[in-house]
């Protein structure tokens, strides 16, 4: 691939297949973390930065460790171990540098390890057979993707505070109307062909 | 036929990713360990554990943390009871005096029967959206606006609008203040739960204009005043209030008060 044809990849993974509504990916912390958008981007900052990390090191588990020796459908389980850990690590980082970030994300950074878009995305670059820097930059791209879907999921939530919904739409229900007209704006860019 | 490598060096290369990747988190837990004071955990354990807000700290973690760091004092939480409070003062090596518990209490009794309304309000149900549209829709300026701003704040569902009016339920009141915190109107008192009798009333207009806008308002006629064996309760800028280390409770204002809005709180 070259440039051009790197950037056109980025640029479908972040607004055309976008993991969220596109793929309905990583739902969990979309609708659990999208209450203020201050953690919303703190939130999308620590998956962008598991997804970008977890691509490169998983690329290298499997076409330095597993395809040599003929275990590539062992993958799942192999990536699984990689991202378990990668969350760990970045967990125990925030502890110590950004506290605040870490307190805000609670319980859903470690539940990043079961964030499906984490997993996806590793698998989604042997699928296509993505070279190493590729692989980078779709995650990358992908993940931003994500980033930018529930930030702007926040920023909706936060003006439906002031909304004063019927008591059946108040609260979940309404989210959920919400994530869906949301989804329906980003299916526009799905026309998009290259 | 499958043979024994076939299955022994997936487990060998799994079992060596999984040793590697244990010490280098094994490592990364030494370098990135986090110090924590012992003290926080210990205060933690005795404050509520509500997550009010009353502190005016995000929740009883941080403002363990805070209390640690000298920043909040031993008693910043109104809703410990007074034998915690003493044991967190004993925690950070301070004296702590005595602490009169305290709970909420609604300075307001015009409800939507005896309030005059000045226009029909159909913006957001928040106190603080209504009051900036002219003060709320209550002709007296200094009314509860009956949102329930105070309701939404409140973490015990202790406080409730009934008939356009909060009204404090004291069994379930801790006196967090977080209600208190909120009111637009500032007429959420926190008093002593001792006190006897209170005034249920703010409006600092002059008797005649209170009159047309309220017919529970305080009219400021001094009748309470005159009646009070021990000075205990005043008028000041139109409103009577009691000063509760004087107040002995014969409930002789209560009694003598024309508008019946000196109340017996117990």
């Amino acid at each position: 691939m070259n440039f051009g044809q790197i950037l056109l990849m980025m640029f479908t993974a972040l607004l055309v297949e976008n993991f969220i509504f596109s793929k309905f990916y990583g739902c969990c912390p979309f609708l659990g973390v999208s209450e203020k958008p201050s953690t919303a981007l703190g939130m999308g900052m620590a998956v962008t930065f598991v997804i970008t990390v977890s691509g490169a090191v998983t690329w290298v588990v499997y076409y330095c460790l597993l395809e040599p020796f003929g275990l590539e459908y062992l993958k799942t389980i192999a990536f699984i171990l990689v991202i378990a850990a990668l969350v760990q690590f970045i967990e125990m980082f925030l502890r110590k540098f950004i506290p605040a970030l870490y307190s805000a994300l609670g319980i859903y950074l470690p539940l990043i390890t079961t964030n499906c878009a984490v997993l996806s995305s590793a698998l989604l670059i042997v699928q296509n057979g993505y070279g190493f820097v590729e692989s980078v930059c779709f995650c990358f791209a992908a993940s931003l993707g994500f980033t930018l879907a529930i930030v702007v999921f926040a920023g909706l939530r936060t003006r439906m505070e002031n909304a004063d919904p019927p008591a059946a739409f108040k609260g979940f229900p309404l989210t959920l109307i919400a994530a869906g007209l949301l989804a329906m704006a980003f299916s526009c860019f799905s026309g998009v062909k290259f | 036929m499958p043979e024994i490598q076939d299955v022994l060096i997936p487990v060998g290369i799994f079992a060596a990713m999984g040793i590697l990747l244990g010490i280098a988190l094994a490592i990364a837990s030494r370098v990135f360990a986090v110090k924590t004071d012992e003290r926080v955990e210990q205060i933690l354990e005795l404050l509520p554990g509500a997550n009010c807000g009353g502190c005016g700290y995000s929740g009883c973690a941080a403002l363990a943390e805070a209390i640690v760091k000298g920043e909040a004092k031993p008693t910043a939480c109104n809703g410990c009871n007074a034998k915690n409070v003493q044991k967190i003062g004993a925690i950070m090596g301070m004296e702590v005096g005595t602490v009169v518990p305290k709970h909420a209490h609604v300075m307001c009794s015009g409800n939507c029967h005896t309030a005059v309304y000045k226009y029909r309000y159909e913006g957001a149900a928040d106190c603080i959206a209504a009051e900036k549209l002219g003060g709320g829709d209550k002709a007296c300026p200094n009314g509860c606006v009956g949102l329930g701003t105070c309701v939404a704040a409140c973490k015990f569902d202790a406080i409730h609008v009934v008939d356009g009016l909060a009204v404090v339920d004291d069994s379930k009141c801790v006196g967090c203040g977080a209600c208190a915190n909120l009111c637009p109107k500032h007429l959420i008192s926190m008093i002593p739960v001792s006190s006897k009798y209170c005034v249920e009333c703010r409006s600092v207009e002059t008797g005649a204009v209170t009159r047309k806008q309220c017919s529970v308002g305080c009219i400021s006629c001094r009748i309470c005043e005159k009646n009070c064996p021990v000075e205990a309760i005043k008028v000041n800028d139109f409103v009577a209030s009691i000063d509760q280390d004087k107040c002995i409770g014969c409930g002789k204002c209560a009694e003598k008060c024309p508008r019946k809005i000196i109340k017996k709180t117990d």
